[in-house]
């Protein structure tokens, strides 16, 4: 193959989903926070808009910073968390117990199916002046509404997460002898387990709007109240640490639930 | 032992109320230490059977009846499913583990076991990791193992490697035969390919297509240990050749039935 040729014009083929292609572009998201606070601080500190609505950065971070040592700030982070932890834990077990029945059991399922369906699209902070009337305006009353805000979206998780079970697992459970019971610890509950974390995941965020939504009706003490309170009293920093302290609580939260799912879940790819 | 399947028939009744007829009026038996094929076109009902002799599923009529087993110290049978059905969150070990925990073994028993059959199907080194780790055919092994980790009188297999590759399909083709003819157990095994049925069959039952009927019974008369080479020669060809007759124009009829 010596024969003369012309040369031939070349076209390269190109990759045509260049454009498709995702990265991360952790220094661009660094860069734009950055510099948002920049802007806001710098608006504080010429004076373009009164500290009484934007208070700077640095102010908030003062004020927290005072709130901090003065131990104030645990005061209220605690009494939130304390409500949240029995309101979350209990309905987390509850709601877990539940799930299954309703998905084991098909009479359970008949009975349970209906009410849930009734009540879940009720907004949960609507029942807390009920809750006040019959347990009074203490902790009980918060920590049911909280509970109940968290049952829900637990049921109906568990729930689908047991219907959902590969149906040749549990046959080849039974296949190797095992009987309901040790089905539902051995089968039915791992298969579950993904969905029990879905369930937690959008439950302990209900569960953080719940708490202050409730510490604002009614509460001595808590991140709500503090909100609240600073508003009152226009105490404007304040008002933005309390909020920056939800923003840390769920940050902190959903980090602890993926950390524990990745321990119970190692199968998960 | 020997285990009788006396006039089993099956009629599902679906959503819409309309009754599919699987099976009709199955005889067949399997006898002691015997390979047992059922092959027939997709849809014949050879897994409703199955799962009717696991006791997985109620026959509408007739009935499985397992003779001569002394005791009840061991499981009737312990299926092995095409869709490897191996338990996500337990390692390879801990779903071999499985059957003998729910009887109760005690730990050494149940150590001893799983080391035995984790080596039989060639597992060894494996044991700690999980199902999504393995290939097609190692995740059949595991559930080989698991099965045969059991002790059942008789083993049941649902068409075990139709999803795995044609190569990996005939190497563990191959192995199955090995460790048939090592563990001696009998086997029930469901199939649509013919040349699986022949290679692994003592006898191999072919079914008529739906509803399901015992169409033939047909010895193979092939020496054992067999090795993958047999498949080239004319004894098996021919054998093939008889159940592929059987089944053609069956399947035929069904490529070009409307769907209901
Ligand atoms: N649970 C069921 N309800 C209704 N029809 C079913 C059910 N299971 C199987 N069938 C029907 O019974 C027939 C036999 O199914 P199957 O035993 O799975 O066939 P095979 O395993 O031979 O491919 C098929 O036509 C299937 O649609
Ligand atoms: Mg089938």
């Amino acid at each position: 193959m010596s024969r003369d040729r012309q040369p031939l014009a070349e076209t390269v083929v190109q990759d045509k989903t260049v454009f498709m292609i995702r990265r991360e572009h952790r220094l661009i998201s660094l860069i734009f926070i950055l510099g948002l606070f920049g802007v806001w601080e710098l608006i504080a500190r010429l004076g373009l808009v009164s500290p009484l609505f934007l208070p700077a950065p640095s102010a908030i971070l003062v004020t927290g910073y005072k709130m901090v040592l003065s131990g104030e700030i645990f005061h209220h982070i605690g009494a939130s968390l304390w409500r949240i932890f029995w309101g979350f834990s209990c309905a987390v077990i509850i709601g877990t117990f539940v799930g299954i029945l309703l998905g084991f059991f098909s009479v359970a399922e008949s009975i349970g199916n209906p009410i849930i369906a009734s009540t879940y699209p009720i907004p949960k902070i609507a029942i807390l002046p009920l809750l006040i009337l019959w347990l009074g305006i203490g902790e009980y009353s918060k920590i049911t509404v909280i509970g109940l805000g968290v049952f829900f979206p637990m049921v109906i998780n568990v729930y689908t997460g047991v219907r959902n079970a590969d149906p040749v697992l549990i046959k080849a459970a039974i296949s190797l002898g095992s009987n309901p019971q040790r089905i539902i610890r051995k089968v039915i509950l791992p298969s579950a387990l993904p969905m029990i974390f879905a369930g937690l995941k959008l439950g302990i965020g209900i569960a953080l709007l719940l708490v202050v939504a409730a510490e604002m009706i009614a509460a001595d003490a808590g991140i709500g109240f503090l909100i609240l309170t600073s508003a009152d009293l226009m105490q404007t920093t304040k008002l933005m640490f309390g909020i920056s302290i939800l923003s840390m609580l769920g940050l902190i939260f959903s980090w602890l639930i993926d950390r524990l799912e990745k321990l119970c879940i190692p199968w998960k790819k | 032992m020997r285990v009788v399947i006396e006039n089993i028939s099956k009629t599902f009744e679906d959503g819409t109320g309309e009754h599919i007829e699987a099976l009709r009026d199955i005889n067949l038996s399997n006898e002691e230490n015997e390979f047992l094929v059922v092959v027939g076109p997709s849809g014949c009902g050879k897994s409703t059977l199955l799962n009717i002799v696991a006791g997985l599923l109620p026959a509408t009529s007739g009935k499985v009846v397992f003779e001569g087993i002394p005791d009840e110290s061991r499981p009737h049978t312990a299926v092995v499913f095409q869709e490897f059905a191996l338990f996500p969150w337990r390692t390879v070990e801990r779903n071999v583990v499985y059957g003998p925990e729910e009887r109760g073994l005690p730990r050494k028993d149940r150590q001893k076991i799983v080391r035995y059959y984790i080596d039989l199907v060639g597992l060894t080194g494996f044991e700690k990791k999980y199902p999504h780790q393995l290939s097609g055919g190692m995740k059949q092994r595991v559930s080989i193992a698991r099965a045969l980790a059991n002790d059942p009188w008789l083993l049941l297999m649902d068409e075990p490697f139709s999803a795995l590759d044609a190569q990996t399909r005939t190497i563990m083709q191959g192995e199955l035969s090995q460790i048939y003819e090592k563990t001696q157990k009998s086997v029930l095994y469901i199939t649509h390919n013919i040349q699986e049925a022949v290679f692994l069959g003592d006898r191999v039952a072919v079914l008529s297509r739906r509803p399901g009927r015992v169409e033939r019974i047909i010895p193979i008369d092939l020496p054992r240990p067999r090795q993958e080479h047999i498949m080239l020669e004319p004894r098996f060809l021919s054998y093939v050749d008889q159940i592929w007759q059987h089944i053609r124009g069956q399947a035929m009829e069904a490529l070009t039935e409307e769907k209901p």
